[in-house]
């Protein structure tokens, strides 16, 4: 049966933080799983989000399908220097709300090219909000030590990350 | 400069510390294209909403009632 193992959790302080990053990850696991509560100072109803491995700005593709509850949308990167096509809460939603985000990467610490997938789910009191689904892979077969996720403005205080570690036991 | 919080996994130990210039660059340059990205999409959508109202308004002219053009699109 798997178990979740959580590694570490973090909750953005006062000043805020523009990137959330986990570094020295144990390879002691077959998939790791990120959960995250994020809201942004992006003057809109969402804060762009990008997502980088071991510090690394080449060998990203992906592929975002988007819904905004007034319509849908889709984009796709060849070989970019991060991951995008997903958000947290901006600071035009609700006030005291955060969106949810969910990485998941399996066979992280291999000797293949490293595919996950995120979702997301904007909070907002509005018509108008965000929800996304992106596949990526990163072409790299390196194994991933270090996640990191960056906003277009600074993560708000209160916005946290918690990393699992998941293996068959 | 904008700041990073890192977590080290193996020790637990915390730090916040200063983007490079280099991570500042990148964080800047992904904003600017999905901004330009964004505002294609926004245009696009307003653009489609557009020409829904013009075909509804033509249809209604020609005589169509509201439960006829909601069944041509259904």
């Amino acid at each position: 049966m798997a178990t979740h193992n959580l590694i570490q959790t973090v909750t953005v302080g006062a000043g805020g933080a523009a990137s959330v990053e986990f570094t020295s990850i144990p390879q002691t696991y077959t998939d790791l799983l990120v959960l995250y509560s994020l809201r942004g100072s992006q003057a809109q109803v969402y804060t762009q989000a990008t997502l980088t491995f071991n510090a690394s700005s080449t060998g990203y593709y992906w592929k975002m399908l988007q819904g905004t509850g007034t319509s849908i949308g889709n984009q796709a990167v060849t070989n970019g220097s991060s991951i995008g096509g997903f958000n947290g809460t901006g600071s035009s939603a609700t006030a005291n709300t955060f969106g949810n985000l969910r990485l998941y990467i399996p066979n992280y610490a291999s000797s293949q090219f490293k595919s996950c997938s995120i979702n997301d789910v904007l909070e907002t009191n509005a018509s108008t909000t965000y929800m996304a689904l992106v596949a990526a892979v990163w072409n790299n077969t390196n194994a991933i030590t270090t996640i990191t996720i960056t906003g277009a403005n600074n993560w708000v205080q209160h916005s946290s990350a918690s990393l699992y570690g998941i293996k068959n036991t | 400069m904008p700041t990073k919080l890192t977590i080290n996994c193996t020790t637990g130990e915390r730090a916040e510390v200063e983007m490079t210039a280099e991570e500042v660059a990148q964080q800047e340059a992904d904003a600017s294209a999905f901004a330009e990205e964004e505002a294609a999409r926004q245009a696009q959508e307003a653009a489609a909403a557009d020409a829904r109202a013009s075909a509804r308004a033509k249809l209604k002219a020609l005589g169509l009632t509201d439960a006829e053009i909601a069944a041509l699109s259904g």
